[in-house]
């Protein structure tokens, strides 16, 4: 029953998720040239309340009738404790986006009460029971204390995302430049997220004109090991897959231990080795992962070190 | 039915801004850059969106700015579901 070609697109790297006002057509066609992995449809923050019909609408119908191509697509709701959350999972999830992003998730009680009304709007419209996935926004400070709880909370659970607007603000701080505020934050969630199986998300970076601070956070959190970062403007993608590509030295060294690790498999060696050094297993892993990044870029302009 | 009159939709690029009023037959009123084109598929997709709601009549005005048919269909939409609300009186 489950949509290969889906399961297929959700196994790709989501360094980059753009958001796009769920009322802005013009965006929302041009969303598979601006170059991002994925695209968050907003219905939420970006939508005033006089707009949220006509949103969910646009939505829908671009859900039904254009082709995003490889694009990722998810759909940002509006919370449970809005009018707006029924009306929005009812629209949206038979038209099948990748992923409902649910935001204010501070329990696993907020994930399984929405994990079932997506069930039951999954069976009603005949689409197979678990097709949409959710992506759990942590944005209150209970909502980080209980990361892993809701991470696990249900197998529809597909990734952690921080909402650092809101949560800094329930933590009674400011957004600085260098976010040690989020600094625990990011951490808890990518360590719940990894212990799920699932992906972590990064928060956006406000200011559209410094993109300076955002490849710094960016390098930041890929290092904290962060799956993918949101965007608030199309002008921050490049940014962002910038601070995800390895660097050219580490890749090199990368590729020599993974084919080290191969003629190791080949001849039956338990051994991995480099030019006469022992490599670890862990170590080994960790090349592999860092070529398998660098697939998505290209390095033929530079000359190999 | 159409109780009163209802617009959704606005006048930026690849957008459109359709107006639905109470009428006693259907009525397209369309305005757009490219008029020979998309007065057909505009009519097309206006009637489909009024036979789903089991609306017969309605005058509809569209001020179409280069939006594609999931715009426009949309926006029909949103203004037809304004337009038929019942606001409790």
């Amino acid at each position: 029953m489950i949509n290969n070609s889906k399961n297929k697109k959700n196994n790709r790297p989501c360094r980059s998720m753009l958001y796009i006002p769920g009322d802005s057509p013009g965006m929302i066609q041009n969303a598979p040239v601006f170059g991002a992995d994925s695209i968050l449809l907003d219905l939420e923050d970006a939508i005033a309340a006089s707009e949220k019909d006509a949103a969910r609408k646009m939505v829908r119908s671009f859900l039904r009738s254009f082709d995003f191509g490889d694009l990722i697509v998810t759909v940002r709701i509006n919370g449970a404790d809005t009018e707006y959350f029924k009306k929005d999972l009812m629209d949206i999830v038979p038209c099948r986006p990748d992923a409902v992003r649910l935001p204010k998730c501070s329990s696993p009680e907020d994930v399984i009460s929405a994990d079932s009304l997506i069930s039951e709007i999954e069976l009603e419209s005949g689409i197979p029971v678990g097709c949409v996935q959710l992506h759990a926004m942590l944005e209150t400070a209970l909502g980080i204390e209980n990361a892993y709880q809701i991470a696990i909370a249900s197998p529809r659970v597909s990734a952690l995302t921080l909402g650092g607007q809101d949560l800094t603000a329930d933590m009674g701080v400011q957004k600085t430049r260098d976010g040690w505020e989020l600094f625990y934050a990011r951490s808890r969630v990518v360590l719940a997220a990894r212990a799920a199986k699932i992906s972590a998300f990064d928060t956006v970076w406000a200011d559209i004109n410094d993109p300076d601070g955002l490849f710094k956070e960016s390098k930041q959190i890929v290092e904290l090991g962060f799956t993918g970062k949101a965007a608030i403007h199309p002008s921050q993608i490049e940014v962002i897959h910038r601070a995800y590509r390895p660097d050219p030295k580490e890749l090199a060294k990368s590729q020599r231990i993974v084919e080290a690790a191969k003629e190791a498999a080949r001849e039956g060696k338990g051994v991995i080795s480099v030019g006469g050094r022992m490599v670890d297993a862990p170590v080994a892993a960790r090349a592999e992962n860092l070529v398998a990044v660098a697939s998505l870029y290209d390095y033929e302009e530079e000359s190999p070190v | 039915m159409i109780a009163r009159t209802a617009s959704a939709g606005s006048l930026e690029s690849s957008d459109c801004l359709v107006t639905v009023t109470p009428s006693e037959s259907f009525e397209l009123d369309y305005a757009g850059a490219n008029k020979k084109l998309f007065l057909k598929r505009t009519e097309g997709v206006a009637r489909q969106v009024l036979a789903e709601y089991s609306v017969e009549n309605a005058r509809l005005h569209i001020q179409d700015q280069g939006a594609l048919e999931a715009t426009l269909r949309a926006r029909i939409e949103t203004a037809l579901e304004r337009a038929m609300e019942n606001l409790g009186s």
